[in-house]
């Protein structure tokens, strides 16, 4: 079973490929939408990456008004 | 289709429709690759009757409000149909919205019932919110796990009357829905729609866009928005056609379900069709060069051959191996919400998949123009639908200015709110607040905002007092936020953002700590209500007898800086 912070990691590593963003530029507190200049659409494209990734189903209700990576990943967590 | 003129209401015509299209699929729900439902006109019926026997049961009738605050699904549109039979007012409210602004417009709009899902109401119950809207007095909540605690409220599914409800008339005239334009900060501007303004806008877009038994609709904007209320459930349903429910929105499940479902309409707001043109795109670039000469020389034909008119079929044999993924059926999307770029409907339409685009406010019933595609013009906003009386209010000499309309589907009013409502309907007309002018052809073309305010591409109408109260307490003299173009004229309708004009305290400096702590500040927004600037102001914001900010002095003082030095991007 993952930490959550291993969990925060894998979701930073996989938002910088994904995004093509340098490896280690993004932080667990960063707002994905502001830092990487995504909208909505991109995040939902991202959030497919992620189900595929950790074998989970993240319904669309439970990412509603999240924005940062930490939050992401704590939902991600309790799904595991 | 029902013929709409005999009607008095929303409910009496959807009572009929259920009735003459009983064997026809109305709504079909799919969760990623799984159908979860697929329900005839009959199947509804026998779902939305215990449901209304309840509400009357629990003493629910005649203009009693219920809100629902639902993702779009099945129960959604049952639900809308309860409340109508029993003769009640729909508040349908955004589910995207913070707990405290949800609970906020309940108080506002003096709902009695609240119909929610378990996720939303998750966070609604535990919302502080919750104490100021003693008026909702019965919740309802749908899809709720076995041993989940909720906290006082009914479970959707058991909340069933024996016996048959007593269907309620109502007049044209009624109040059939109050929907919020705005006003999650500010003051709340719940437009009330009545029941003739929604079989008016029915008419005058199904005689454009037919629906009929067979045609599929995708339903993707939320259904609250008044686009999706009127052609993802009122307009399908009394034509007998199919709405087709997603629970996730995730691109590769909406992709598969044009081809799984045939759809024959879709309703996207600008930001999905940029992203559509920006995939398509992709493909045809990857194409080898010699394959993409022919595919762009069939492109040039299809757009020779459309030139006067769409020719689907024609255009599908064509460009099949752009049409198949769209799944062969789609016969037009209808774009929304917001101002789409010319280039990006003309990308479409030279593909041979019509873009209807158009222009309305929620305060006009939706619909003011659309583009009947008799021929295809990407420049304008399309002409005055039947029934719509459109003109241009103290034109320049350029003949750009505020467009107003007066019809039967332009609201009643704002609940509870006479001096707004004044403001925004004189003599009959409604003042939109944007700017535009009729071409020859009567096509309207919009050059930009008069009203300070803007729409984000994801349809979003931003009200900069609506979010405000963020920026309480900030370490300044004094705040405001307004839209850049309000200050600024663009006469534009894209790129609109947002900026915080600031007064600093004496000997204060605009430092880095304190563009932090806007940006922190900021950050607690929804990413589309975000400021995107900051303007310092070096003199006290002009101020009424009541300490009031005289908005539009300062927007006017503001307006002699030169935007390209004065606004500090965050």
């Amino acid at each position: 079973m993952r930490t959550l912070e291993q969990t925060t990691q894998e979701v930073l590593d996989l938002a910088s490929k994904h995004f093509k963003v340098p490896a280690g530029s993004l932080a667990p507190e960063d707002d994905f939408f502001k830092k990487l200049g995504i909208d909505s659409l991109q995040t939902l494209e991202m959030l497919s990456r992620l189900e595929n990734h950790f074998g989970i189903e993240l319904p669309d209700y439970e990412v509603q008004g999240v924005s940062d990576f930490r939050t992401l990943a704590s939902r991600i967590q309790s799904r595991l | 289709m029902l013929d709409l003129s005999k009607y008095q209401s929303i409910g009496a015509a959807l009572k009929d429709a259920l009735e003459e299209f009983a064997n026809e699929v109305c709504l079909i729900e799919a969760d990623r690759e799984r159908e979860k439902e697929k329900l005839t006109y009959r199947d509804f019926k026998e779902r939305a009757h215990p449901l209304a026997k309840a509400l009357q049961d629990a003493g629910f009738g005649a203009g009693d409000r219920a809100s629902i605050i639902m993702t779009n699904q099945s129960k959604w549109l049952i639900s809308a149909y309860a409340a109508f039979y029993a003769g009640g007012v729909l508040v349908p409210l955004d589910y995207k919205l913070a707990p405290d602004e949800q609970w906020q417009l309940l108080k506002h709009s003096d709902a009695k019932i609240l119909i929610t899902e378990y996720p939303i109401w998750r966070q609604l119950s535990v919302s502080e919110g919750r104490r100021a809207a003693a008026n909702v007095s019965a919740v309802l909540v749908t899809e709720a796990p076995k041993n989940a605690d909720l906290a006082s409220a009914h479970r959707w599914e058991e909340f069933q009357g024996s016996g048959e409800p007593a269907f309620v008339p109502r007049t044209r005239k009624d109040v059939a829905c109050i929907v919020y334009s705005s006003g999650t900060g500010g003051r709340p501007k719940g437009c009330m729609m009545t029941h003739e303004n929604y079989l008016e806008q029915c008419v005058a877009l199904t005689s454009l866009y037919p629906f009929a038994p067979g045609v599929r609709y995708l339903s993707i904007l939320p259904t609250n928005h008044a686009i999706d209320f009127m052609v993802g459930f009122f307009g399908p349903f009394i034509c007998g056609a199919a709405v087709v429910h997603l629970r996730t929105l995730r691109p590769e499940y909406v992709r598969e379900a044009f081809s799984k479902y045939k759809i024959t309409y879709v309703s996207l707001v600008p930001l999905v069709v940029k992203n559509l043109q920006k995939g398509l795109q992709a493909r045809f670039d990857e194409l080898p060069s010699a394959k993409r000469k022919v595919f762009n020389m069939v492109v040039a034909v299809n757009k020779a051959l459309t030139k006067s008119r769409p020719r689907l079929g024609l255009s599908r044999r064509l460009l099949k191996q752009v049409h198949e993924p769209f799944g062969g059926e789609l016969r037009t999307i209808i774009v929304g919400g917001a101002f789409t770029e010319p280039q990006t409907l003309q990308f479409f339409y030279d593909l041979g998949i019509p873009v209807a685009n158009g222009y309305g406010l929620t305060e006009a019933g939706t619909a003011i123009t659309v583009n009947d595609l008799k021929p295809f013009r990407a420049d304008t906003v399309g002409k005055p639908l039947p029934g719509m009386e459109v003109r241009i209010v103290n034109p320049g000499a350029d003949g750009i200015g505020e467009v107003s309309v007066r019809s039967k589907t332009v609201m009643s009013g704002y609940l509870n709110e006479p001096e707004l409502t004044a403001e925004a309907i004189v003599d009959g007309w409604l003042m939109t607040g944007d700017l535009g002018r009729f071409d020859a052809a009567g096509h309207l073309q919009l050059f930009g905002r008069k009203k300070n305010m803007i729409v984000t591409e994801e349809g979003k109408n931003i009200y900069p007092e609506d979010i405000e109260a963020v920026f309480e307490s900030l370490p300044v003299k004094e705040f405001c936020v307004f839209a850049a173009n309000y200050i600024w004229p663009q006469r534009s309708m894209v790129g609109e953002q947002l900026l915080l004009a600031l007064r600093l305290e004496p000997g204060q400096t605009y430092s880095e700590e304190l563009r932090r702590d806007i940006s922190a500040r900021n950050s607690k927004l929804l990413n589309y209500k975000r400021v995107h600037g900051v303007v310092l102001f070096d003199e006290d914001f002009p101020r009424t007898a009541s300490l009031k900010i005289k908005r539009n002095a300062l927007a006017e003082q503001l307006a002699k800086f030169d935007r390209a030095t004065a606004f500090l991007p965050l």
